[in-house]
């Protein structure tokens, strides 16, 4: 499809089918599609699912009663540090499905099998790479999909946000990591090119990676590996909203997020000044020295937008300094997503 | 698009423009631009700059990443572009028309120096391999 592609953890991934400002507004505002295969299911089945994840997650699962219904969680170290973000689908008592990131999926995997064996032994842990993945995002997304599949509109039309249904041999999920509506389609790998060529017949657009990090950035996602990782903890990574910090459930890491309360905070730049934020420039704040995990062009709000990891007591509406090859720029601390359905959301 | 006969050319993948009155128009290449994708930003000397040759200059940044220029041959800056700063996309479009800075050659022998569009598009040919 004329794309320029670039090694992604051992994948080959596309950046830009063409202009990846242009595939960022499709999604924006009609519809695009996105090869996710890398990203790796996992099944967790057997008695006792539920109380097992309930430790091993920083967000609870109990908050999971309906069956489809899925929930953001980080999976955390002993210390705090994140192993991986990932979704969880509660399907029924006896099966959770977990979504992790591609390059992290093995030592996910270990690890969940890892404390399985300490914990519940008698749990099946198995991932499924034989399952393709294919994100429809946009707010014609939906609409293309049930074109595309026959029989999908009356299993997922009243679906709501963060739910998914089983169709057959293909998992349907109201999820996905750009800030507009979608679907994120698991479907056996055999299947999946046959999917694409159907979505593309009714319009749908290939997206590259390139566009999907600028989506995500504007919708105020983070992306592993960059935002966070083992080294920091989620509430240094402006996850607090996902770790459940108030019950008094036990998991693995809260011990260490009770223990040290956290210093720094991440959060969202505009730069005022021409130029581009981009991650690891140093952001100097009147509390301290900060710095850019993710930063990029913003094509919705034609400025650069950026997440930063700075001292706690900055606040929204401070200004600061970014160091950017030899000079200081001005940049506007604001409160992100940035921009989601369609739309600029933040306010300069 | 093939890169125009009338232009010399740099590994470094600026191209140069000899102009009526000596000076030299500096841009970056077909091949550069598709490389770094949608630009967003460019940054030009100031005119007065004294350049060495292959010397850091200018940059430009796309989406992507950013991307230094670098003075094609040893020089004076004698003007920018400063319509770039409003469409930096211009350089995706019709990237030999959108040139960055100007410059005075001190040697104009050394634009001579540099390649032609068929060396270029050798050197283009053999990166992609």
């Amino acid at each position: 499809m004329g794309a320029k592609m670039v090694d992604f953890g051992g994948w080959d991934m596309p950046v830009n089918y063409g202009s990846q400002i242009d595939e960022h507004h499709q999604v924006r505002n009609d519809c695009g599609m996105f090869d996710v295969s890398h990203m790796r299911v996992v099944d967790i089945n057997g008695n006792g699912v539920r109380a097992f994840l309930r430790f091993l997650l920083a967000n609870n699962v109990d908050k999971l009663t309906q069956p489809g219904k899925a929930l953001y969680s980080c999976m955390l170290l002993d210390n705090g540090g994140v192993i991986d973000d990932l979704i969880v689908y509660f399907m029924n008592e006896d099966w959770f499905r977990i979504v992790v990131n591609a390059g992290t999926a093995d030592k996910d995997i270990a690890w969940m099998k890892q404390q399985a064996a300490k914990h519940a032994p008698r749990l099946a842990i198995a991932d499924h790479p034989e399952l393709a993945m294919i994100a429809v995002q946009g707010p014609n997304a939906r609409a293309k999909v049930w074109d595309a599949l026959p029989g999908s509109k009356e299993l997922t039309e009243h679906l709501d946000p963060f739910n998914a249904v089983e169709m057959g041999t293909m998992f349907i999920a109201r999820t996905g990591y750009t800030g507009e509506d979608g679907f994120e389609v698991m479907i056996p790998a055999k299947a999946a090119p046959f999917f694409w060529a159907t979505l593309a017949e009714k319009g749908v657009k290939p997206i590259g990676l390139g566009a999907r990090d600028t989506l995500r950035l504007e919708a105020g996602m983070n992306l592993y590996g960059q935002d966070m990782d083992e080294t920091i903890n989620p509430l240094e990574a402006g996850l607090a909203w996902t770790v459940d910090l108030k019950s008094d459930r036990d998991f693995i890491g809260k011990a260490a997020l009770l223990a040290k309360p956290p210093t720094r905070k991440l959060a969202g730049l505009v730069l005022l000044d021409r130029g581009v934020l981009r991650g690891h420039q140093h952001v100097h704040t009147a509390h301290g020295t900060g710095e850019i995990t993710s930063g990029s062009f913003s094509p919705t709000l034609e400025k650069s937008i950026a997440l930063a990891r700075v001292p706690k007591e900055v606040q929204i509406g401070d200004t600061v300094q970014v160091a950017i090859r030899d000079k200081m720029l001005a940049a506007k601390v604001v409160k992100y997503p940035f921009a989601r359905n369609g739309k600029a959301v933040c306010s300069l | 698009m093939s890169n125009p006969g009338n232009l010399k050319y740099t590994a470094s993948h600026e191209w140069i423009k000899t102009e009526a009155d000596g000076t030299l128009s500096v841009g970056i290449t077909q091949h550069a631009q598709e490389l770094l994708g949608d630009m967003v930003f460019v940054e030009s000397p100031m005119v007065g700059r004294k350049l060495k040759a292959k010397e850091e200059c200018a940059v430009v940044e796309s989406v992507k990443a950013a991307a230094d220029v670098y003075a094609p041959v040893s020089g004076v800056v004698t003007a920018v572009n400063s319509k770039l700063d409003s469409t930096p996309e211009s350089i995706n479009s019709d990237p030999y028309a959108a040139w960055m800075f100007k410059m005075k050659p001190d040697n104009p022998a050394d634009v001579a120096a540099l390649m032609d569009a068929k060396a270029y598009q050798a050197l283009v040919d053999s990166e992609a391999h």
